[in-house]
């Protein structure tokens, strides 16, 4: 049972806890609908009606923020970003994950303390010899060159939520396989990779939301306009169109209605994925 | 000799993450380390100057203001965000219905992308549109100029709008914590007659001390390089008002291409976050008896 009680369920005692979360909610949630509310408002209200509901609804909105922000082409953009970097992030770190778990290799505790001190090392310390690396490689303003630096920076999260998935699966499954001949190879694709699909998934959603929402890496290593990703641009367009709330507000909305949509359907994995580094430990 | 290549397996297997870690954070990492012993501006000769870097950063007004604002910032993010989300997460376990759908509001902002949370507070606190203006019908007109612009202000505003972004996954990081709580401790502190919060001081916070004081340390390394608001809300301004470290290293490295000065700053901020590691490694190791 997972609502464990602390005190006894009288609902007159509930009251108050209801009352005071209901306000902290409205602090967290009042915001976020403001900020749709601005999405389909025209453009004449901002000045009569700048907090409430829009008199008229203008959809059209989205369709002048689609069409002056070019947003089919950062939008693919962003998407080539996050599944290029799921491709390339999930496959290494399953492998790395799989060989600490199961294979448990002479020196993968020099591993593990290896990625521990590389969470810990803030950004600002190597971004900049990165970028110096970058232009040497010819890989500034490359999708590919972000994807690698993307895949870098989840690694070791990627690489431990796997490996504690792994480490739980039963013992004899590998055994049998060995004995029907499989190299190690192909207990991990064959055996590990799909008993293990919750944890692909959770990593999957965790890393890719990383990624949509990267603001720092984006902004340094890609300057080519067409190239960018979403949230570099929504940066750019907010000076762009400084005053022009419908449009800034519709391409926001627009940023954040697939996490909001794809939250919907996966909110465990989302927060025991995003919480899992703190709530074990 | 099986065992042997057994182990060459398994270490065929770590290299690509290996490699890719390597590649995009062990070698620039060293490199700044070297990088920070010199005086490179990114095109000319690569001269050693020793210290020289950390005596200048002693003496930069701008960098001291850094330092301290990150120091503000973490005392900040240290008090007021856990205040609400342990009280948050603590009124939650006394509810019996909708604790997912609270939970799942409180969490949602953590989700956002800074630069959405930037926007949508920039247009609450803008002066015109915002809540400034709406307010100051009423008289009260604290607001009427945007916090963000302010020298005496800005700092705050920012952390303000980081906070409403993050304190929500602590409520959750918590409540994990206290369903963890056996219950049967609450029901014997009940016939003694406890208050709730003598249940909470006494019962709820020693429980999930772990899971708080890791919170502590995530809360100090993650306000090191804090960034991306800052930047995209002041850019470190007015006057420096808000400028910290990262983004005081941002500029040194971008706009000034000040190679050494910068991986010095660095430098800076990753011993200080190994030691905040160790120190917390050390509790750990003592089984957080503190």
């Amino acid at each position: 049972m997972e609502y464990l009680m602390n005190f006894s369920f009288r609902s007159r005692d509930q009251i108050p806890n209801y009352i005071v979360l209901t306000i902290f909610t409205a602090f967290s949630i009042l915001p976020i609908i403001l900020l749709f509310l601005n999405s389909i408002k025209p453009q004449e209200e901002f000045g009569v009606n700048p907090l409430g509901f829009p008199s008229t609804i203008r959809w059209e909105n989205y369709l002048d923020a689609w069409i002056l922000g070019e947003y089919y082409n950062i939008f693919l953009n962003t998407l080539k970003l996050v599944i290029g970097t799921l491709i390339l992030c999930l496959f290494s770190a399953g492998l790395a994950g799989f060989s600490l778990a199961r294979l448990k290799p002479k020196g993968s505790n020099l591993f593990l303390i290896y990625l521990l001190v590389g969470v810990s090392i803030p950004a600002q310390m190597y971004i900049l010899p990165l970028f110096l690396m970058w232009k040497q490689m010819n890989l500034m303003n490359t999708h590919i060159g972000l994807i690698i630096i993307y895949a870098g920076l989840n690694m070791p999260f990627a690489t431990f939520l796997i490996r504690s998935y792994m480490v739980d699966l039963p013992e004899d499954l590998f055994d049998s396989a060995k004995m029907d001949g499989a190299n190690t190879f192909q207990t991990f694709l064959l055996i590990a990779v799909p008993l293990s699909w919750p944890v692909f998934l959770t990593t999957a959603l965790v890393v890719g939301l990383a990624v949509w929402n990267e603001f720092l890496f984006a902004l340094t290593f890609i300057q080519d306009q067409s190239s960018k990703p979403i949230s570099t641009i929504l940066f750019a367009f907010q000076s762009r169109f400084e005053n022009d709330w419908g449009l800034v507000s519709a391409s926001a909305v627009m940023m954040v209605a697939p996490i909001a949509i794809l939250f919907m359907f996966f909110q465990k994995r989302f927060i025991a994925g995003l919480t899992s580094g703190a709530t074990k430990g | 000799m099986f065992n042997f290549s057994k182990n060459i397996t398994a270490w065929i297997f770590l290299s690509p993450s290996l490699l890719i870690h390597f590649i995009v954070v062990a070698i620039p990492s060293v490199l700044s380390l070297g990088l920070c012993l010199t005086d490179w501006n990114g095109f000319g000769k690569i001269n050693y100057i020793g210290f020289e870097n950390f005596y200048e950063l002693f003496d930069d007004r701008v960098f001291k203001k850094a330092v301290l604002h990150n120091v503000i910032w973490t005392v900040i993010f240290l008090t007021i965000p856990i205040i609400l989300s342990l009280t948050t997460a603590y009124l939650l376990t006394g509810i019996r219905r909708g604790q997912l759908i609270y939970r799942l509001i409180f969490f949602f902002p953590y989700m956002l992308a800074s630069i959405i949370s930037c926007q949508i507070w920039k247009y609450i606190f803008h002066p015109i549109h915002g809540v400034g203006n709406w307010l100051s019908q009423y008289g009260i007109d604290f607001l009427e100029k945007s916090p963000f612009a302010l020298k005496e202000t800005s700092l705050y505003a920012v952390a303000f709008v980081d906070g409403w972004h993050f304190w929500g996954f602590l409520v959750v990081v918590y409540i994990t914590g206290m369903y963890q709580v056996d219950h049967t401790y609450y029901e014997s502190a009940e016939l003694e007659g406890a208050t709730k919060f003598q249940k909470f001081w006494y019962i709820t916070l020693p429980m999930i001390r772990p899971i708080f004081v890791f919170s502590l340390m995530i809360i100090i390394i993650w306000s090191i390089p804090t960034f991306d608001y800052i930047y995209i809300l002041t850019q470190g301004g007015p006057a420096y008002s808000s400028e910290v470290l990262a983004t005081h290293l941002y500029s040194q490295a971008f706009d000034r291409f000040n190679v050494g000065y910068s991986s010095a700053i660095g430098t800076l901020m990753f011993i200080y976050v190994l030691i905040i590691v160790s120190i917390f490694g050390i509790l750990q190791k003592m089984g957080w008896n503190i």
